[in-house]
């Protein structure tokens, strides 16, 4: 098993800023103590930057159980304590799946498709801002 | 017939590396039993909540892990025991959020659901044995030969 | 089994039979060739139902000459299993029921039989019972093989045809940048409903779809099955980030759902796709605008 340093260890987690939102970006299998490493990590990073939105992405990640959905949900939690809006974006068709079938369906966490998405989401607050685009290319 | 040398497998449960230990393990045989992507998410997932409930609820424990065939069908059983307190109320344990361990309380009944056949065989005082079996869907036969 | 004192034992009239078959394989494939069973196979030149009827018949040989009589898994039926499978799929392509296939193999015995009584009518009365009944019980086995092997093919076609009709079944449409679509048509059961959702969910991915509308127009009833199915594919996609629009619940539909108490809850619904299809681009910030009157007068 001489892959045991290639996949075993993830401890170090990115955290990004860029401009007013957090970037996180996670990547392979998350040890449990990583993954609450991090919560406290972000928590303290919204509090200390005032940033008013953390996207976490996923999108390289296989599995989600209920140890890190509770991680993620409670990290948009934290971060709405702090007046900061959490998107995770990126997850995985299966990995959707697996969560519906396991029973977390995570209904407080704003969700995007791709860490563009999520971060649009967060700096266009208005679901219209992009409205007309149509209309001037028909009319 | 794919040969069960990655497949056939029992991995201490004793820390919070066995568990990736076990994930990993998990996703290699039922990617090489020919398990879709979205079957091998779920196994792993399943076997993660129920590694991670031999750690914390029942002290660490193993994972076996082995092939098995039903007539043309063939799957992947794992089996997780411990020597732990074993569970007082298994239907309880069972039961979406229900939690002793402060998780989100989904994981035995969570688990459940993840996979095709689920055992729990738990004597109090004396550990926790949970056997779960997934299948593999039987693989449409290639076309010529007629 | 000594009950009755036979005349020979069962493993030598087996062992008879088996010479016998060797000794007359070319005859009896001769008269086969004639059958309806191998006749209406091997339409093209008779050579080949001869040659054919010739290997079956050596495989029974074979078959008796291991004294297994009885036995659909023996080894001399190994080489003419293949055959054989050709031969029954060939006939319920056909159009010929399993029973008459039954009765096309068991035609194969009485010209068999013949042969054998002719041979044998020399011999005592009792012993050429004998070889007549361990003739019986090989050409039933035969039968046995046929029919099982004609089943496991009809079996394998099933599966064939299942899979095939889940992938047509279920094609991803896009509708405008960033919706897609899946119109359902027919009843969804269990293995259906998953294919639906994987489908969906990695078309939501390719196409970076922020709107996914499930049309269950050509659904003709919904369960409480097939209406959880619908939630968690709902569910899955809104985890992935994109919003599940159900469209084209019909009245009866809707009544059964209400009547089932089920709750779609936050799931949000629209009475057609075209309702479905506003919905979302209302959502994207997308307008409609028809053309002036004057422009489209033109055309």
């Amino acid at each position: 098993m001489s892959d045991r340093l290639q996949h075993g260890v993830t401890s170090h987690v990115p955290v990004l800023r860029l401009g007013e939102v957090l970037l996180v970006t996670l990547q392979g299998d998350l040890h449990d103590s990583d993954a609450q490493q991090l919560q406290q990590d972000i928590c303290e990073a919204v509090a200390n930057s005032g940033v008013t939105g953390v996207v976490i992405d996923i999108s390289g990640v296989e599995i989600v159980d209920s140890f890190l959905g509770r991680v993620l949900a409670e990290i948009a939690a934290n971060a709405s304590l702090l007046a900061a809006r959490t998107v995770v974006a990126g997850m995985r068709p299966a990995v959707a799946i697996t969560l519906v079938e396991l029973g977390l369906t995570l209904p407080g966490l704003r969700t995007a498709l791709t860490t563009e998405a999520a971060m649009e989401l967060l700096t266009h607050h208005d679901p219209a801002a992009g409205r007309g685009r149509l209309s001037q290319e028909l009319g | 017939m794919p040969s069960s040398t990655a497949v056939e497998a029992s991995l201490p449960i004793q820390s919070e590396m066995d568990l990736a230990w076990v994930r990993q393990h998990v996703r290699q045989a039922a990617a090489q039993l020919g398990f879709g992507l979205v079957a091998q998410t779920k196994l792993v997932t399943a076997a993660s909540e129920l590694a991670r409930n031999t750690l914390v609820h029942g002290g660490g424990g193993r994972m076996e892990s082995a092939a098995v065939t039903r007539g043309q069908a063939h799957g992947l059983r794992l089996v997780f025991s411990d020597e732990g307190p074993g569970i007082a109320d298994l239907d309880r344990a069972l039961t979406d959020g229900y939690t002793s361990g402060g998780g989100l309380g989904m994981g035995l009944g969570g688990a459940r659901r993840l996979v095709h056949e689920f055992a729990v065989d738990s004597t109090p005082g004396s550990g926790t044995k949970v056997t779960v079996v997934c299948w593999v869907t039987p693989p449409p036969r290639p076309y010529g030969g007629l | 089994m000594p009950e009755h004192q036979a005349a020979v034992s069962e493993g030598t009239s087996a062992r008879q039979v088996a010479e016998f078959l060797y000794r007359h394989s070319e005859r009896i494939a001769q008269r086969w060739a004639d059958e309806p069973l191998f006749r209406s196979v091997f339409t093209v030149s008779r050579d080949e139902a001869v040659e054919a009827a010739r290997a079956v018949a050596e495989a029974l040989a074979r078959v008796a000459e291991s004294e297994r009589v009885h036995d659909t898994d023996a080894t001399g039926f190994v080489v003419v299993r293949e055959q054989l499978a050709r031969m029954a799929a060939a006939r319920s392509r056909a159009g010929a029921s399993m029973a008459q296939v039954s009765g096309e193999v068991e035609a194969l015995r009485p010209p068999v039989a013949s042969l054998l009584v002719e041979e044998c009518a020399d011999l005592p009365a009792d012993e050429v019972r004998e070889y007549a009944t361990a003739l019986t019980v090989l050409m039933g086995t035969l039968r046995l093989v046929v029919l099982d092997t004609a089943l496991s093919e009809g079996q394998a076609l099933i599966e064939r045809q299942q899979l095939q009709l889940l992938e047509v079944a279920t094609p991803v449409i896009r509708l405008w940048d960033g919706v897609v679509a899946v119109p359902l048509i027919g009843t969804l059961d269990s293995a259906r409903s998953q294919v639906v959702m994987e489908t969906l969910l990695e078309a939501i991915v390719e196409q970076h779809a922020r709107f996914a509308i499930l049309d269950i127009t050509g659904v003709p009833t919904v369960d409480s099955l097939v209406a959880q199915h619908l939630m968690k594919t709902v569910a899955a996609a809104r985890l992935m980030g994109a919003e599940c629009v159900v469209s084209g619940i019909r009245p009866a539909i809707a009544q059964t759902i209400v009547h089932l108490g089920l709750d779609l809850g936050t799931v949000v619904t629209r009475a057609s796709l075209a309702d479905a299809l506003a919905y979302a681009l209302h959502e994207l910030g997308v307008g409609i605008v028809a053309p002036a009157s004057g422009g489209a007068g033109a055309r």
